[in-house]
């Protein structure tokens, strides 16, 4: 726990500029990848959403601000839906992934990596299929609600798929890896004395639980919680599979304005206000739960 | 065990006015890993508030034994009793009992305060109550003021008394305390010896303190267990286990001591005497078991010699045998020095520096001497050098 400090060896005068230099050149492949895949595209993407114009009759810079009002106010539903979904799908990977984690980190003995392999290894297949034979499984005369309804055990307009809670445990499912390994890293890696302390100062199970594991977890939730819900939120594949009209998420909209409408300012527009939102929320989130202190006093 | 039942019951240098009576008692606990004997039909009685020591070399089972009482670990044989109570099958947190662990075992999420409000919390005590005794706790290890740190920013010495006084603060009737001082450095260690002391004697609670230091062991104890291989060697208090070892485990492990083959001969004027290898008598303490014709060896620490030059007479109350200095060491406080007293046997002293030089040179005659009550016996059932595959070493208990 107490960190060492090791005795560096001092830096030789000649290879002092070296030195200097190190960080840069280390970071330099970093900043230059950030710059062009990320920062520049992100300037286009602003720059684009003050445009007006057509496809056909091209596009231009104007100042255009009415595409964020406009798209704010047209598509607002398609916003709540995905923070909607998105909370929730979050919320039901949390539910499913931190008992898993837990059992998996404390109790499974020597066959750890077994068991996290198994459930990682449906994962291994692409995403689009998973979610695709989600589509075919919940079908409304598929292999599940088709004997149902035979059996007249269910309504025959019963549907799952084009309903909410379709979209939601899609996300959640898609996603579940991203929350399950990062919690089960963290409690993974606590320290397996501090729980004898905790039974030694008259904590039983729930209490060794509530007063040391969670929250010696929580940098695992708070990365789980974060690597779930910003692509959850975003994403466009779940609801365009199980999805159905009255569940179009933000990120569908933005695919269609793009792909289909070709309506290039617009489709920016709503992505930027997408992503200074999700990042307001980040930042709110950091600022509720974050857990830098927790990590340096370590 | 015979030996610990009978012994002085305890109480110590500081508390023989308080009650005698054991606040732990293992009975014929053993504890098996595997194959592996970790600690093996060892029975002990610590008596109520006193400071209790197990002493004994890496792997003879302090912490296995530490960790029954503390209910970490379940005997695979015996009876753990706490306070007159059976606590065999009791887990952890439902004993009286509290550990301060050698690796301190802080939480790291919650600040010192919190830390040491953890047990009182558990156990329902009000805030009010939490502070006070918090706060009093922090005075007692001398961290007043540090409530607002986390673990990971005070020293190792600092973080070992957290620790202590997350556990005292509970007013256990027992802590156990392993190998608490191992991280220190030996400044540190010295001090935090004496604190112990004193606290133990503030609070009153007794302390079972586990180390393989035989000085921090003889410093800090009312009694000390010499342990090896899973079982108990020894018993007493400090003065008793040093000056009268039962076992050439014992006698080695405690310090240095010259041990010298010989056969019990009978008794003389109200000694015993013993013919030595090389042919010498000398006399011994009469020992209570030994039959005449029996083999034994007698130890003499090597404080307890004195050394005249070749020449002179040893007094004549004084056992004395002749020897050939072979070296002599200058350690500063005293020469340390070695001998070769015929038949291969090689003796070492201590002698303090008076300001004359050392007695001799190499290669000079001299004659060894010291007082018979000085001479310790271990009697052959102790002799055995132990190794670890033999569990039958040391007095046997039946
Ligand atoms: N959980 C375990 N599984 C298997 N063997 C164990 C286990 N715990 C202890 N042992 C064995 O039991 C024996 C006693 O161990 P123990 O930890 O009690 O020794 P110790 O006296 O505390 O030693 P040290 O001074 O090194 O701490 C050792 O041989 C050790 O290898
Ligand atoms: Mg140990």
């Amino acid at each position: 726990m107490a960190v060492g400090t090791a005795t560096v060896r001092r830096p030789a005068l000649t290879t002092r500029w070296g030195r200097a230099l190190a960080p840069y050149l280390l970071i330099f492949p970093g900043v230059a990848w950030l710059l062009i895949f990320f920062l520049f595209p992100l300037l286009t993407l602003a720059v684009t959403s003050l445009m007006s114009g057509d496809f056909v009759a091209g596009f231009q810079f104007t100042w255009n601000f009415n595409n964020y009002t406009y798209g704010l106010g047209l598509y607002a539903t398609q916003y709540s839906h995905s923070l909607e979904y998105g909370a929730s799908a979050t919320l039901i990977a949390f539910l499913l992934a931190y008992p898993a984690a837990y059992w998996i980190a404390f109790h499974a003995g020597p066959r750890k990596s077994a068991y996290l392999l198994i459930i990682l290894l449906p994962f291994f297949v692409s995403f689009v299929l998973r979610t695709l034979s989600w589509e075919t499984l919940m079908g409304d005369d598929g292999p599940i609600l088709g004997p149902l309804k035979s059996a007249h055990l269910i309504p025959s307009d019963f549907r799952v798929l084009a309903t909410p809670i379709a979209v939601t445990f899609g996300l959640a499912y898609t996603f579940f890896p991203y929350m399950l390994l990062p919690i089960y890293a963290s409690l993974e890696k606590i320290d397996r004395r501090l729980i004898e302390a905790a039974e030694d100062l008259f904590a039983n199970r729930v209490e060794v639980f509530r007063r040391v594991i969670f929250p010696l977890s929580i940098p695992g939730v708070f990365a789980g919680v974060l690597l779930t819900g910003i692509p959850a939120t975003a994403d466009f594949v779940n609801q365009t599979l199980l999805g159905g009209a009255g569940t179009t998420m933000i990120g569908r909209v933005i695919e269609q304005q793009f792909e289909v409408s070709a309506n290039y300012p617009l489709a920016s527009a709503l992505a930027f206000v997408f992503m200074l939102g999700l990042l307001a929320m980040l930042l709110l989130y950091q600022r509720l739960f974050g857990t830098d202190e927790l990590v340096r006093a370590r | 065990m015979q030996v610990e039942k009978t012994a002085a019951p305890a109480a110590g240098r500081q508390h023989s006015a308080s009650a005698t009576d054991a606040v732990v008692v293992l009975d014929h606990v053993s504890k098996r890993f595997g194959g592996v004997v970790a600690v093996d039909d060892l029975s002990l009685d610590v008596m109520r508030g006193e400071f209790f020591s197990m002493l004994g070399p890496s792997g003879c089972g302090k912490t296995t034994t530490l960790r029954m009482i503390g209910g970490f670990d379940a005997p695979s044989e015996g009876v753990v009793r706490l306070d007159g109570r059976d606590v065999t099958d009791l887990p952890a947190y439902r004993r009286d009992v509290n550990t301060v662990f050698q690796s301190y075992g802080l939480f790291p999420h919650l600040n010192v305060f919190d830390n040491v409000a953890f047990g009182l919390r558990r156990r329902h005590v009000g805030g009010a109550e939490v502070n006070r005794r918090v706060q009093e706790a922090l005075e007692l290890v001398s961290l007043a003021g540090y409530g607002k740190r986390r673990p990971g920013q005070l020293s190792g010495g600092q973080q070992q008394r957290v620790a202590l006084a997350r556990s005292l603060v509970n007013h256990p009737q027992v802590l156990l305390l392993d190998e608490p001082l191992g991280a220190l450095d030996l400044k540190l260690r010295k001090q935090m010896q004496l604190e112990l002391k004193r606290i133990q004697g503030e609070v009153g609670i007794t302390f079972i303190f586990v180390t393989h230091d035989q000085e921090e062991a003889m410093t800090i104890s009312d009694r000390i267990a010499v342990m090896n291989h899973g079982r108990i060697e020894q018993l007493g208090r400090p003065e008793d286990v040093y000056e009268r070892p039962a076992t050439q485990f014992v006698a080695e492990f405690l310090g240095a001591s010259n041990l010298l083959d010989g056969v019990y001969r009978g008794t003389l004027d109200g000694w015993g005497s013993v013919e030595l290898a090389g042919g010498d008598s000398i006399r011994i303490p009469a020992p209570p078991s030994a039959l005449v014709g029996d083999k034994l060896k007698v130890g003499i620490r090597p404080e307890k010699l004195h050394l005249y030059p070749d020449g002179r007479e040893a007094p004549s109350d004084h056992n004395s045998i002749a020897a050939i200095l072979r070296n002599a060491v200058f350690v500063g406080v005293s020469y340390q020095y070695f001998f070769d007293a015929g038949g291969g046997r090689q003796l070492s002293a201590f002698d303090r520096n008076a300001g004359g030089g050392p007695i001799a040179g190499p290669g000079e005659k001299v004659r060894v001497a010291w007082k018979p009550e000085h001479t310790f016996v271990i009697p052959a059932d102790g002799m055995a050098q132990p190794t670890p595959t033999n569990h039958q070493t040391g007095r046997q208990d039946k």
